[in-house]
């Protein structure tokens, strides 16, 4: 494997490690828009450019601003008093390790049956167009209900409660 | 001879990877074309700072700067010598690596949107397949910049800026992508040079941009709109407006940084500027088909400068907008607008060339305005004034 | 270790930190951090799979990881709006004092 591999893994791995071990939760936000930026590079080192160009369009430009203003709009940016741990963390570590451990073996332990194949497939955005018309017509347009119905959902939810009352 | 004067930087550049190894040829394309870029967008943000303020100037009925240099003309030297040498003060309550990396990460994503624009024929950085995207993924990009510039200043000025300009960015930045794929529809690539070679044609001397077509002038509408409240250009300047909030999010810069700012947003303005002449104006193509002899990469430039002319024009007319009344305007004009442009769009390209597409879409893009405007954008009358307190 | 083994340990590794996240952190807006590292982590997956897959000419890897960034997104808006809404009540996001449906 590269190093350009290596070192893009380890930024990625980086900004997630801070993302979740960080005091100051806007810290964390900002350690994962990292993250994400490093996942978009490793999607366009495995020539999935659609993809990548999206994941840095929706995830750093919206979800990263969404976190921010949420973080900011319930004042979590200010210093907690019983710190930053839940009381359970203990339990979390392990079963997480236990996760990790898991699936790293099922990886490492199916090595000789994962394919192998190196050529790069052709994507162009023509090809993914074509494929999102007439292959999955229906997902697309599930997914547009499923939009609409979040963003309204959102705004309901987040909504002031006395402007409902009037 | 017009071929050679129009292809000049890429035969200079291919004369140049010409003495290296032949592995080394792509690369040393780039760089000089890298090279190109740094050096042509930063000096046209020098001539544009003098131009905006002496066009102001007249506006307002008075002389710019007309102390340095011939007519003035050698300011921006003058202001990259204070911006260098004056004292670089932060915060002591700053975030200090985010207070010095916000105006890093805003001229880095600015610079890379510049990549992938056209400036002449076979004169783009990258030919990427999907290169509009990539345009406005790091547009996106650069929103994150303007929020860590607010808050790690630890001001209240700020902050409020900073939430100002991320809300008015991410408002406009849907009309501004659905204007943009309505290009993308009847194109049929997100590629921007094939954007440009599909209005390079000409029925007999008239062009075929888009911008002549009713669709494609709505789209124009909207993205010209867009693109100045995405630069943050007045009359969409609240987060910076002087007047009302200091200086917004970028109070609590002084010295090279403010310098930094100030580039990355007019770079902004220029990268928006060159992807509007891209997708509606016809790039580097000529207005008229006798005016080929011209080089592509100087129609580009011209276009590019009469759009930064049309910003300043507005600076100089229009009163600044209010927060709310900006996102009003966004999401309940602008956006559905957008959406019907795009329906229309799709009507264009069924009823197929003739002349009931541009009667039956100009119908229909004149009314939905006349419509919208007479009834969500009436005058309101007023009633006894209500308070409402913050919680 | 073929290319695809390192993805997917990356990937695996990505999840796993995620997972830990939304374990071990008081505040809710962390737990939705920690649930989107899982979810781009699975997205990883998908798109190596698809690189090194058997058809890749289907495009099936790339459309599934394009679906799942939608539906992330449209799910973190909705968890925020409700994190927002649960401060507005009870006046704080620690996930350990939310606890009124307990008992």
């Amino acid at each position: 494997m590269s190093g350009v591999f290596y070192f893009i893994s380890a930024v990625t791995v980086a900004g997630a490690l801070a993302a979740v071990l960080l005091r100051n939760t806007i810290h964390c936000a900002l350690a994962l828009a990292v993250a994400f930026a490093g996942l978009a590079l490793l999607f366009l080192s495995l020539d999935a450019q659609f993809v990548g160009f999206v994941q840095i369009l929706v995830y750093i430009g919206a979800v990263v601003i969404l976190v921010v203003f949420a973080i900011l709009l319930t004042r979590d940016s200010e210093a907690p008093n019983q710190g930053v741990y839940s009381r359970t963390w203990l339990a979390g570590l392990v079963i997480t390790a236990a996760v990790f451990a898991f699936l790293a073996w099922a990886v490492l332990a199916s090595l000789p049956g994962l394919p192998r194949r190196a050529v790069a497939p052709a994507a162009s955005v023509q090809d993914i167009g074509n494929a999102l018309m007439t292959r999955y017509v229906l997902p697309l347009e599930i997914i547009a209900v499923l939009l609409t119905a979040a963003t309204i959902g959102a705004v309901i939810v987040a909504m002031h409660e006395k402007a409902r009352s009037k | 001879m017009a071929a050679t004067i129009d292809q000049i930087f890429v035969i200079f550049a291919n004369w140049v990877g010409g003495f290296f190894p032949a592995a080394w040829h792509a690369a040393v394309v780039d760089v000089l074309g890298v090279i190109g870029i740094v050096s042509v967008f930063p000096a046209l943000f020098a001539l544009t700072t003098v131009l905006e303020r002496k066009g102001l100037g007249r506006m307002q009925n008075r002389l710019g700067p007309n102390r340095v240099g011939p007519a003035g003309f050698l300011q921006p030297v003058a202001d990259g010598i204070k911006s260098l040498t004056k004292e670089d003060v932060v915060p002591f309550t700053a975030n200090g690596i985010m207070h010095f990396l916000a105006p890093l990460v805003l001229v880095v994503t600015v610079f890379m949107g510049f990549a992938v624009l056209p400036v002449g024929r076979h004169m783009q950085l990258v030919d990427m397949d999907a290169g509009l995207l990539f345009f406005f993924a790091m547009g996106a990009a650069t929103e994150l910049s303007v929020f860590m510039a607010g808050w790690s200043s630890h001001n209240k000025y700020s902050i409020l800026g900073a939430m100002r300009a991320i809300a008015q960015m991410i408002s406009y930045e849907v009309p501004m992508l659905l204007s943009a794929v309505a290009v993308v529809m009847i194109v049929g690539s997100l590629s921007l040079p094939d954007i440009v070679s599909m209005q390079d044609q000409y029925s007999g001397v008239w062009p075929h941009w888009f911008i002549f077509t009713p669709w494609g002038f709505a789209a124009f509408l909207i993205f010209a709109i867009a693109a100045t409240s995405e630069s943050n250009r007045s009359p969409f300047d609240l987060p910076e407006g002087e007047s009302e909030i200091v200086a917004g999010y970028h109070t609590e810069y002084s010295g090279f940084k403010f310098a930094l700012f100030f580039l990355g947003e007019y770079l902004a303005m220029f990268a928006l500027s060159g992807l509007g002449v891209t997708l509606f104006l016809g790039g580097w193509a000529a207005p008229f088909s006798f005016l080929s002899f011209i080089p592509s990469w100087i129609w580009f430039f011209a276009k590019v400068m009469l759009s930064i002319a049309v910003f300043i024009w507005l600076r100089g007319t229009f009163p600044r907008l209010r927060q709310d009344q900006l996102m009003n305007f966004a999401w309940k004009f602008v956006l559905p607008m957008a959406l019907l442009d795009l329906v229309v769009t799709g009507i264009w390209r069924f009823l197929g060339p003739g002349w009931q597409q541009w009667v039956v879409c100009s119908l229909i893009l004149i009314a939905a305005y006349v419509v919208m405007g007479r009834t969500a954008f009436a005058v309101k009358h007023f009633g006894p004034r209500r308070y409402r307190y913050a919680e | 270790m073929t290319p695809l083994t390192a993805y997917l340990l990356v990937a695996a590794l990505l999840f796993a930190i995620g997972l830990a996240g939304a374990l071990t952190r008081r505040s809710a807006i962390l737990v939705l951090i920690g649930i989107e590292l899982m979810l781009n982590a699975a997205n990883l997956n998908l798109i190596a799979f698809w690189r090194y897959g058997p058809h890749p000419e289907f495009l099936t890897g790339m459309m599934f990881a394009i679906f799942s960034i939608a539906v992330a997104a449209a799910e973190a808006a909705v968890g925020l709006g409700l994190v927002i809404s649960i401060y507005r009540h009870t006046q704080t996001t620690d996930v350990d004092q939310i606890t009124r449906m307990k008992g």
